[in-house]
C-alpha cells in the first residue's frame, strides 16, 4: 500500500518536472513543478463537450483507461513495500491490463469519426504492439536469473544474486526508459508538443476528450509515467536498505528519470514516423541481448 | 435407455424431409435437445462422476460391438459441442428467416439435417476409437458441413468455395487413411486408435505423428494447410460459421491431442514440430488478418491465429513431457485445452454478431459500413465482447488461457536446459506479439464496423436484430464474463483432461491461488470504474455538457464519412513493415506531370495468400495444363471410347498371358 501511495505522491510532480527542465534549457522562464496539478484541477471544474458523432464507448473509455492505470499501480512493488497486489506472473497480467486501457482509447479515439485522431489510434496501435516483447523478453530474463514469476520476489532475488546482475540493470534500464517513452507517447517517437495534428500521436488521440475526461487521461499519463519510474528505480534499490533509505531513494530516482526525459526531449528530435517501428523493434533486441547474457551468467552457455 | 433415446433421435432426423417447412425447424431444435441431453449427461459422468472412460455398446459393426468410448478428452470435446451447436440452432431461426420464403422445403428441410449430422458426427467423432467407423464418421463430418457451406447454392462462387473444401478435406483423410493403414500393416495389432499404440511404442513415432498431423491439421487450419478456412467461413450462413469455426476445427485439435495420448518417447520433435507450425499459424494469421475486409474472412483468419495459439500450448506441453518438466507440460496443456474453450466461445460470438451485422445491412465489406453502434448497440457491444475476449485482454476468457501459457513458460525458464530457453524466448516474444497484432487488427474492424460515421447508405436501414438473435450471444457472454472472472472453477475438469496427457497436475493445484488473486483484481478493476464513473457523474451533475460536431480543424462544411480512416488505411502502416508476408498489391493509375485537370481516377488493394498461391493454385495450375494435353483423348465420340474398352482388356489380356500380373 505505501508503494502505492508513493507512485501517487511522486506522479503529481513528475510531469512538472519535465517541462521544468525544459523551459530552463530553452530559456524561458520555469512554470512550478506544480502546474500540470492546476491544470488538471482546472479541468476538473469544468464541463465537457461530447462529440455527436460518439457513442457510449467514448464516455466509458477515460473510466476503463483510468482504472487500468490505476490498477497497474497497485502491482509495483517499492523496494521492501510490496505492491498491494502480488501473485505469480502478475507482470502478465499488468501488461495485458495496460493493453486494454488502451484497446479502450483507441477505439475511443476512432468513435469520434474524426480522421486525425483515427491516425493517431492507429500510430498508437502499431507502437504499442511492437513494444509488448521488449518487455516480455525483458522479464523473462530477470525470471531465468531469480527463478521467480512476480514483481516483488523477481526484484528481491535479483539483488540477492551476483554482482553480474548490474549488467543486467543498466540494460534493463535503458529499455525501460525507452519503453516508458513510448508508452506514453514521448520523444523519439512522438513529440507532445507538436502543433500540427498530422504529426501527433497521442495527443491528437485525445482532441475530443474535454473537462473531466481529459482530467483522468492527464493523470493516467502522469502515473503510467511514475509505474516505469517504480519500476527502473527497484533495480537500484536494495531490499535490505533501511525503509527512509528507500523511499529517499526512490524520490530520487524518481526525479533523476523525470530530468533525464526532459533532457532527451529538450535535445533530441523526433524520428521521422517511419523510422519508428524499426526503432522500436530495437529494443527487443537490446532485451534479447539481455536475456543471452542472463543465460551466460546462469552458465547456460558455456564460455571458455 | 439412454443409447436407444439417443439412437431414435439419429433415426428420427430423416423425418425432417416429410414434415411441413414451419415445423421443421422446432423438430430440428427438439433432436439437437435431445442429443445434447444426453451426450452431456455422458460426459459429465465421465468427468466428474467417474473420472474415466465411460464404454456404451453401440452398433453391431463388422461382427463386432462398435463402442462408444468417453473418457476426460471426449468428454470434454463433448461439451464445447453441444454448448457451441445448441448456440448455433437457437440463432439459425433468425438468420433463416430472410430465406424462409426463398428456398423450397426440401432444401430447408437439407439444411437442417445437415446442421443437425454435423453436430452427431462431431460428437461420434469424439466417441469413436475404431479406426474405420472413425474415418466413416469424418467423411460424414465433411459431407455435411459441405452441403452447409452450399447453402447458398444459387451463387456460382459459392459452388466453387463448397467444392474446393470438399477436395481439401479430402486430402486430409487420405493422409489419415495413411497413417492409420500404415500403422495396422507394420504391427498387425487391431485397426483402431488403440492399435496405434503398439506401433507407436516400438517405431520412431515422428513420422506417423506427421501423417495424423497434416490429416488432422488440413482440418485444424494450421498454416500451410489452412486456405480452405478463409473461403468457406465467408460463403456459409453464419450459424453454420460459428459452429464450424467453433468446433469442427477442434475436431482436427482432437485428433492431433489424440494421437499424443498414444505416443511416450521421443517426443521432443514432435513437440519442437507443433510448436514451430503453431508459432507461425499464430504470427502469419492475425498478420493477413490484419489486411482483410469481408468481415467473416477476417475472423476466419483469427480462427487460424487461434489454432496457433492452441497448439502453441499443446507444443510446449509436449516438450514439458520430453523434458521432465511438469509444470511446463502441465500449464502448456491446459492453457492449450482452456483455450479451446475459450476461442469455441468468443470465435462462435464473433460470428454470430458478424451474421447479425450482415442480415441488416446484406454486405460483409467492412469499408462500406460504419456507425452500426448506433443502430444494433446490443450486437455492437457483444462484438465488443467478443473481441476484447480474443484479444486475451483481462477480466476475459481469452487472458486466463493465455495467461496459462505465459506462466507455463515463465516458470520453467530455470529448469529447463539452454536449447528449451531459447524455443521459450520465441515462443513467449511470439505470443506477446500474436496479442498485440490481434488488438491492432480487433481495434481496427469493431471502429470500422461499429463507430464513427456511416460509409454508405447500407447502414441507414439497419435495425437492431430480435431477441432471438441476440439470445445466444447472451448465453456466450455469460460464459465468457464467467471464466474471467471465476475461473478457479473450471480447473477441476481442466486437471482431469490435463491428467490424461500428464498423469499428476499438481502445477494446476498451485496456479489456482493465482487465478483467485486475478478474480479479485478483475473485481477491483470493475469496482475502480464504477467509482470513478461515480466520481464523474457527481462532478458532471453541477456543470454543462453539451454536444458538438468532432472537431475539424474548425472546418464543418466536410463530408464526415468521407474524412474517416477507412479499413485500408488503418491496416497501412502494418503492411509497410510486413509486406512479405501480407503480400498486398496496389492497383492504380499515377498522375501524370501534364494532367493540369485530373480526371476521376479509382485505387485498389488486393492481398492475397502466399501460402495459397504457391501451394494450391500454381501446382494446380501446372497440373491443369498436363491435364488440357490428356483431353485429346477425350474425343467425344464413342467409338473411340469404344476402341479405349478394346485396347484395354487387349492390354490386360497380354500382360496375364505373359504372366506380369
Amino acid at each position: 500500500m505505501i508503494s502505492f501511495l508513493l507512485i501517487l505522491v511522486s506522479s503529481i510532480f513528475f510531469v512538472g518536472i519535465i517541462i521544468k527542465v525544459k523551459a530552463k534549457i530553452a530559456a524561458r522562464k520555469m512554470p512550478s513543478v506544480f502546474q500540470p496539478l492546476f491544470d488538471v484541477i482546472r479541468l476538473f471544474k469544468k464541463g465537457a463537450i461530447y462529440s455527436s458523432t460518439t457513442s457510449v464507448i467514448f464516455k466509458i473509455t477515460p473510466l476503463v483507461y483510468m482504472a487500468s492505470v490505476l490498477m497497474a499501480t497497485l502491482f509495483i512493488p517499492i523496494g521492501s513495500q510490496k505492491g498491494f497486489l502480488s501473485f505469480e506472473g502478475d507482470f502478465v497480467f499488468f501488461a495485458y491490463l495496460l493493453a486494454m486501457g488502451k484497446f479502450m482509447m483507441i477505439i475511443a479515439a476512432m468513435d469520434t469519426g474524426s480522421g486525425f485522431e483515427a491516425m493517431g489510434a492507429n500510430r498508437e496501435a502499431l507502437y504499442s504492439m511492437l513494444v509488448e516483447p521488449a518487455f516480455f523478453i525483458l522479464i523473462g530474463s530477470m525470471a531465468l536469473f531469480t527463478h521467480n514469476t512476480s514483481f516483488q520476489d523477481l526484484y528481491m532475488n535479483l539483488h540477492a544474486g551476483t554482482e553480474l546482475t548490474y549488467i543486467i540493470s543498466i540494460a534493463a534500464i535503458y529499455i525501460l526508459i525507452y519503453i516508458a517513452m513510448i508508452e506514453n507517447s514521448r520523444m523519439p517517437v512522438d513529440d507532445p508538443k507538436t502543433h500540427l495534428e498530422l504529426t501527433m500521436v497521442h495527443e491528437v488521440m485525445v482532441l475530443d476528450n474535454s473537462g473531466f475526461d481529459l482530467g483522468l487521461i492527464h493523470i493516467a499519463t502522469w502515473l503510467k509515467f511514475a509505474i516505469y519510474g517504480g519500476l527502473i528505480s527497484n533495480f537500484v534499490i536494495q531490499t535490505t536498505w533501511i525503509w527512509y533509505y528507500q523511499i529517499t531513494a526512490f524520490l530520487g530516482i524518481q526525479i533523476l528519470f523525470a530530468i533525464i526525459i526532459g533532457l532527451v526531449e529538450a535535445f533530441r528530435a523526433r524520428n521521422k514516423m517511419e523510422k519508428n517501428p524499426q526503432w522500436i523493434i530495437m529494443l527487443s533486441a537490446i532485451a534479447v541481448v539481455i536475456f543471452l547474457t542472463t543465460l551466460i551468467i546462469t552458465q547456460k552457455i558455456i564460455l571458455n | 435407455m439412454d443409447i436407444i433415446l439417443f439412437k431414435a433421435a439419429i433415426i428420427l432426423s430423416f423425418v425432417l424431409f416429410f414434415i411441413p417447412k414451419q415445423f421443421q425447424y422446432y423438430f430440428g431444435l427438439l433432436l439437437h435437445l435431445i442429443i445434447i441431453a444426453i451426450s452431456s449427461i455422458w460426459a459429465v459422468k465421465s468427468l466428474f462422476i467417474i473420472s474415466g472412460k465411460l464404454t456404451i455398446a453401440f452398433l453391431p459393426f463388422l461382427g463386432n460391438i462398435l463402442n462408444l468410448e468417453i473418457d476426460q478428452l471426449s468428454a470434454f470435446f463433448i461439451l464445447i459441442v453441444n454448448f457451441t451447436s445448441l448456440t448455433g440452432i437457437i440463432y439459425a431461426k433468425g438468420y433463416l428467416q430472410p430465406y424462409f420464403n426463398k428456398k423450397s422445403k426440401i432444401e430447408l428441410a437439407f439444411h437442417f439435417f445437415n446442421f443437425l449430422w454435423l453436430h452427431i458426427s462431431m460428437l461420434l467423432v469424439v466417441m469413436f476409437r475404431d479406426a474405420l467407423a472413425f474415418l466413416i464418421i469424418w467423411e460424414i463430418m465433411s459431407l455435411s458441413s459441405f452441403f452447409l457451406v452450399i447453402f447458398e447454392s444459387e451463387k456460382k462462387e459459392t459452388i466453387r468455395i463448397g467444392i474446393n473444401y470438399l477436395i481439401q478435406m479430402h486430402i486430409g483423410v487420405v493422409f489419415l487413411m495413411l497413417a492409420f493403414i500404415w500403422a495396422y500393416t507394420q504391427t498387425a495389432s487391431e485397426f483402431s486408435f488403440d492399435g496405434l499404440s503398439v506401433y507407436f511404442a516400438s517405431h520412431n513415432p515422428f513420422l506417423l505423428f506427421l501423417l495424423f498431423f497434416i490429416g488432422f491439421g488440413i482440418k485444424a487450419g494450421f498454416i500451410p494447410f489452412h486456405s480452405w478456412l478463409p473461403h468457406a467461413h465467408p460463403a456459409s450462413p453464419s450459424h453454420v460459421s460459428g459452429v464450424m469455426s467453433g468446433v469442427m476445427i477442434k475436431m482436427g485439435i482432437y485428433g492431433i491431442l489424440r494421437v499424443l495420448t498414444y505416443i511416450n518417447h521421443d517426443l521432443f520433435d514432435i513437440g519442437l514440430f507443433i510448436l514451430i507450425i503453431s508459432l507461425a499459424s499464430g504470427l502469419i494469421g492475425v498478420s493477413l488478418a490484419i489486411v482483410q475486409h469481408d468481415v467473416k474472412k477476417l475472423l476466419a483468419y483469427h480462427s487460424i491465429e487461434n489454432i496457433g495459439i492452441i497448439g502453441i500450448g499443446i507444443g510446449l506441453g509436449v516438450i514439458g513431457i520430453s523434458e521432465n518438466i511438469p509444470v511446463l507440460a502441465v500449464l502448456g496443456f491446459g492453457g492449450g485445452i482452456l483455450h479451446i474453450l475459450n476461442h469455441s466461445l468468443f470465435k462462435s460470438l464473433l460470428f454470430y454478431t458478424a451474421g447479425s451485422v450482415y442480415k441488416q445491412t446484406h454486405t460483409r465489406n467492412i469499408e462500406q459500413l460504419g456507425g452500426l453502434i448506433k443502430k444494433m448497440p446490443k450486437t455492437a457491444l457483444f462484438f465488443l465482447l467478443g473481441a476484447l475476449a480474443i484479444s486475451g485482454l483481462p477480466p476475459f476468457n481469452g487472458f486466463i488461457s493465455e495467461f496459462m501459457i505465459y506462466s507455463g513458460m515463465f516458470k520453467s525458464l530455470q529448469e529447463a536446459n539452454l536449447f528449451t530457453d531459447i524455443i521459450l524466448l520465441f515462443s513467449f516474444s511470439g505470443l506477446a506479439i500474436i496479442g498485440g497484432l490481434a488488438i491492432f487488427c480487433f481495434t481496427k474492424v469493431f471502429s470500422i464496423v461499429f463507430l464513427g460515421t456511416a460509409r454508405s447508405d447500407k447502414v441507414e436501414h439497419a435495425t437492431e436484430v430480435d431477441a432471438a438473435m441476440i439470445l445466444p450471444d447472451f448465453l456466450i457472454g455469460f460464459m465468457i464474463v464467467l471464466i474471467g472472472f471465476v475461473p478457479v472453477i473450471f480447473m477441476q475438469p481442466l486437471s482431469a483432461i490435463v491428467s490424461v496427457f500428464t498423469g499428476d497436475t499438481i502445477a494446476i493445484q498451485q496456479i489456482i491461488p493465482t487465478l483467485n488473486n486475478i478474480s479479485l483484481s478483475s473485481g477491483i478493476f470493475i469496482i475502480l470504474i464504477g467509482v470513478i464513473w461515480l466520481l464523474r457523474a457527481w462532478q458532471q451533475k453541477q456543470q454543462s455538457i453539451k454536444q458538438n460536431t468532432t472537431w475539424g480543424c474548425a472546418y464543418t462544411g466536410a463530408n464526415p464519412a468521407l474524412h474517416q480512416y477507412t479499413a485500408t488505411s488503418y491496416a497501412d502502416n502494418f503492411v509497410q513493415i510486413s509486406k512479405q508476408i501480407v503480400n498486398v498489391k496496389k492497383d492504380f493509375e499515377n498522375f501524370e506531370e501534364t494532367d493540369i485537370f485530373p480526371k476521376e481516377r479509382e485505387f485498389e488493394t488486393h492481398s492475397s495468400d502466399i501460402f495459397e498461391d504457391n501451394l494450391i493454385i500454381r501446382p494446380v495450375d501446372k497440373i491443369l495444363i498436363f491435364l488440357k494435353k490428356i483431353a485429346v483423348f477425350q474425343t467425344g465420340k464413342i467409338q473411340h471410347y469404344l476402341l479405349y474398352a478394346l485396347l484395354f482388356i487387349a492390354v490386360i489380356s497380354i500382360l496375364t498371358y505373359l504372366n506380369w500380373i
